[in-house]
C-alpha cells in the first residue's frame, strides 16, 4: 500500500491524503464482489486494482492536474477534500458497521514446527513482494517507467525531451491508486474495516513512507515491515491500544533527524 | 503561501469601525429574538470561528499549515476539567489550560521550525503530536481513559456553568471577538508583517536578518494559547471530554477547513468561513442524520474544500471583497 503512495509522492510531489480512503474503497469493492458475485478476494484483487486505477486517473486529470504548479499546501488541502468525500460516500453507501470479507483461505493455517503460519497473511505478503518487484522492474526497465522517473526528477527536463508529462502523471497516479486497490482487496479478509478506517490507514501509510524514505520503493517496503514490527512489539509489551504510540514516536524522531527517511536521497 | 496580500481595503478607518460596531451590536442583540436551536447554532459558529481565528495566526498569516490544532483544544479542556475536579474554578483553569497548550505549541513549533520542517513534513509532525496526545489520553486512567471526563453539572456561573444557553452565546461571542482583536493587533504591528513576509518567502526574510524562528514560534504560541482557552469552553459547554472528540483528526480538520474556505491570512476570513460552514454542517448533519445517513455534512465539506482550492484559492472573503469593490467602481 505504501508502495503506491510513494510512487504518487515520489513522482509528482503530490501528497495523497485520500490514500487510505482509496484503500477502503478497494476493500469495499472486494466485499461487494465477494458477496454479490461470490468472487474470492484473492482472485478479485486485479479487478479492484483496475477500478482504482481508473479512479486515480480521474482524480489526477480532473482535480490535481489544474493545480499541479500550485504550492504544496494547496494540493494537501485538495486531497483532504477528496478524502472527506470518499470516506463519507462509503459511509453513506455501506453504513458504519465493520465489514469483513470471508474467504476459505483465511481459515487455513499451516503448522511449521512450533509456529502457526496463517496462509492468508502469507499469500498477502507474497503478492505484496511480487507487486513491489514488478513495479520496481517496470520503473527501471521499461520506457514508460523511465519516463515516470525522469518526470519526477525534472519536470521541465522531461517536457523538453518531448515527454507527455500530463499523461505520465496520470499514469503514475493511476498505478499508485491501483496498488492501494490491490492492497485493499488483499487485506480485506484479514482486517475488518469500516469507512473511518481510511483515515488511520492514510496516517499509517504516511508513517511508513516517511520512515522508509519518500520516493523509494525499497524504503516503502522496509518501512512497512519496520512499522508493523514496532507496533506488534508495542502490543506485546504494553497494552495493544498503545501500539500506535510507537509508530508515531518513531515518525517524529525520523522527521526530525532523518527527514528524507532511511532510504531516501532527497532532502525536503 | 499565496493568499491575502494585505491590499489596502476599501472604506476609511472610521467607516470600518462603525461597520464593526454595528455588527457587534446586532450580534449582542440577537439572542433576544432567536429560538433555542438558533442560539445553539450561533454558539457553534462563534466557537469554531474562534478556533479558526486561532489557527489563522500560525496557519494563515505565517503560512505554517498545522493539522494538529485539536491537540491544543484537548490539552486546554483536560487541564481545566482536571483542575475543576480538584476545586479550581474553570475561570482560572481556562488560563492554565491555555498556558499548557502554549507550552505544547512551543515544543511542536520549536522542533518543527528548528529542524526546518516545511509544508507536508510540518503537517505530519503536528498530526503525529496530536495523535500521541489522543492515544495517551485514552490510555491513562488518571485522566479518564477511553471513556473521557464527565463534569458534574452545578449550574454555578462561578464554575463556568450556566443554566441559560445565552450565557454560552455571549462567552463564545467574546472569545471570537478576543481572537479577532488579537489577530487585528498582530496584523497591524511589525510582527504581523514579518509573519506574512515569512509565508511569502522565508529564505528572503532570513537573508534580510529577520529572526524567522522567533516569529514563527511566537505565532505558534499565540495560536495554541488561544486554542487552549477554547478547550475549556468546549469542556464546560458539553460537560464531557472524550479523547477521540477533542484530540482527534476530525476536530483538527474542522479547525483548518473554516479559514481555508473563508480566506486564510485575512482578518475576517475565518469568521466568514465559520458562518458558511457551521450552519451548513449542522443543518445537513441533523437533516441527513435523521434518515440515518451519517457523514453527509462531511461530503459537503469535502466538495466545498475541493471547489475552493480549484476555483478560489484565496478563499471566499478576498473574493467577496473584490466583487464589492468592483461594484463600487462601476
Amino acid at each position: 500500500m505504501a508502495v503506491g503512495l510513494t510512487l504518487i509522492f515520489g513522482v509528482m510531489r503530490v501528497v495523497n491524503f485520500a490514500h487510505g480512503d482509496m484503500m477502503v474503497w478497494g476493500m469495499y469493492l472486494a466485499f461487494v464482489l465477494a458477496t454479490r458475485a461470490g468472487l474470492d478476494p484473492y482472485l478479485a484483487f486485479p479487478v479492484c486494482a483496475v477500478a482504482l486505477f481508473a479512479l486515480g486517473v480521474v482524480v489526477q486529470r480532473g482535480l490535481v492536474d489544474p493545480i499541479i504548479e500550485a504550492p504544496h499546501e494547496m494540493q494537501i488541502l485538495l486531497m483532504l477534500g477528496v478524502a472527506l468525500v470518499l470516506e463519507n460516500t462509503a459511509l453513506l453507501i455501506f453504513g458504519p458497521e465493520p465489514a469483513r470479507v470471508r474467504s476459505p483461505l483465511a481459515r487455513l493455517a499451516w503448522e511449521v514446527g512450533p509456529l502457526y503460519v496463517d496462509v492468508a497473511r502469507l499469500v498477502t505478503f507474497a503478492v505484496a513482494v511480487v507487486l513491489t518487484l514488478a513495479l520496481s522492474l517496470f520503473l527501471h526497465r521499461t520506457d514508460l517507467g523511465r519516463l515516470i522517473r525522469a518526470s519526477a526528477d525534472n519536470h521541465y527536463g522531461a517536457l523538453v525531451i518531448g515527454a507527455d508529462v500530463r499523461r505520465i502523471y496520470a499514469t503514475a497516479f493511476g498505478i499508485g491508486a491501483a496498488c492501494v486497490g490491490a492492497a485493499g482487496a488483499l487485506v480485506s479478509p484479514i482486517l475488518p474495516f469500516q469507512p473511518p478506517t481510511g483515515l488511520s490507514l492514510s496516517v499509517t501509510s504516511f508513517n511508513i513512507v516517511i520512515i522508509g524514505g519518500m520516493g523509494s520503493l525499497v524504503g516503502a517496503f522496509i518501512g512497512g515491515l519496520l512499522v508493523s514490527v514496532a507496533e506488534s512489539l508495542g502490543a506485546v509489551f504494553l497494552r495493544p491500544s498503545l501500539k500506535e504510540l510507537f509508530s508515531f514516536s518513531l515518525l517524529i524522531v525520523i522527521l526530525l533527524f532523518r527527514p528524507a527517511g532511511l532510504f531516501g536521497k532527497r532532502t525536503p | 503561501m499565496r493568499r491575502g496580500r494585505g491590499e489596502p481595503s476599501e472604506g476609511s478607518p472610521t467607516q470600518k469601525m462603525w461597520a464593526a460596531a454595528l455588527a457587534v451590536a446586532v450580534l449582542l442583540a440577537l439572542p433576544a429574538v432567536l429560538s433555542g436551536y438558533a442560539v445553539t447554532i450561533f454558539i457553534l459558529i462563534f466557537f469554531y470561528a474562534f478556533l479558526a481565528q486561532a489557527w489563522n495566526v500560525v496557519g494563515g498569516y505565517a503560512g505554517q499549515l498545522s493539522a494538529g490544532h485539536a491537540a491544543f483544544v484537548g490539552i486546554g479542556g483536560y487541564t481545566a476539567a482536571l483542575l475543576f475536579e480538584r476545586g479550581v474554578t474553570p475561570w482560572i483553569g481556562m488560563f492554565a489550560g491555555g498556558a499548557l497548550a502554549a507550552v505544547l505549541g512551543a515544543i511542536i513549533g520549536y522542533l518543527g521550525f528548528r529542524f526546518g520542517l516545511r509544508g507536508f513534513y510540518f503537517v505530519l509532525l503536528t498530526v503525529a503530536f496530536a495523535e500521541i496526545c489522543r492515544i495517551l489520553a485514552s490510555n491513562v486512567e488518571a485522566v479518564g481513559g477511553a471513556v473521557g471526563l464527565y463534569i458534574t453539572f452545578t449550574g454555578n456561573p462561578r464554575q463556568f456553568q450556566f443554566q441559560d444557553q445565552r450565557a454560552y452565546y455571549y462567552i463564545a461571542l467574546a472569545l471570537m471577538l478576543l481572537a479577532t482583536g488579537v489577530t487585528a493587533l498582530i496584523e497591524r504591528r511589525r510582527f504581523g508583517i514579518y509573519l506574512t513576509a515569512i509565508r511569502e518567502d522565508e529564505t528572503a526574510c532570513e537573508a534580510l536578518g529577520v529572526d524567522v524562528l522567533k516569529y514563527k514560534l511566537l505565532a505558534m504560541i499565540v495560536s495554541s494559547f488561544l486554542a487552549g482557552l477554547g478547550g475549556t469552553f468546549y469542556a464546560f459547554q458539553n460537560f464531557s471530554l472524550q479523547p477521540g472528540a477533542v484530540f482527534g483528526i476530525p476536530l483538527s480538520v474542522e479547525i483548518v477547513i473554516r479559514p481555508i474556505i473563508g480566506g486564510a491570512g485575512t482578518l475576517l476570513g475565518p469568521i466568514l468561513g465559520s458562518f458558511i460552514l457551521t450552519p451548513l454542517g449542522e443543518v445537513s448533519r441533523s437533516y441527513f442524520g435523521q434518515s440515518g445517513l451519517h457523514g453527509a455534512h462531511l461530503i459537503v465539506y469535502g466538495v466545498l474544500l475541493v471547489a475552493v482550492v480549484l476555483f478560489l484559492p484565496q478563499g471566499a472573503y478576498p473574493y467577496l471583497r473584490k466583487l464589492l469593490s468592483r461594484r463600487n467602481i462601476a
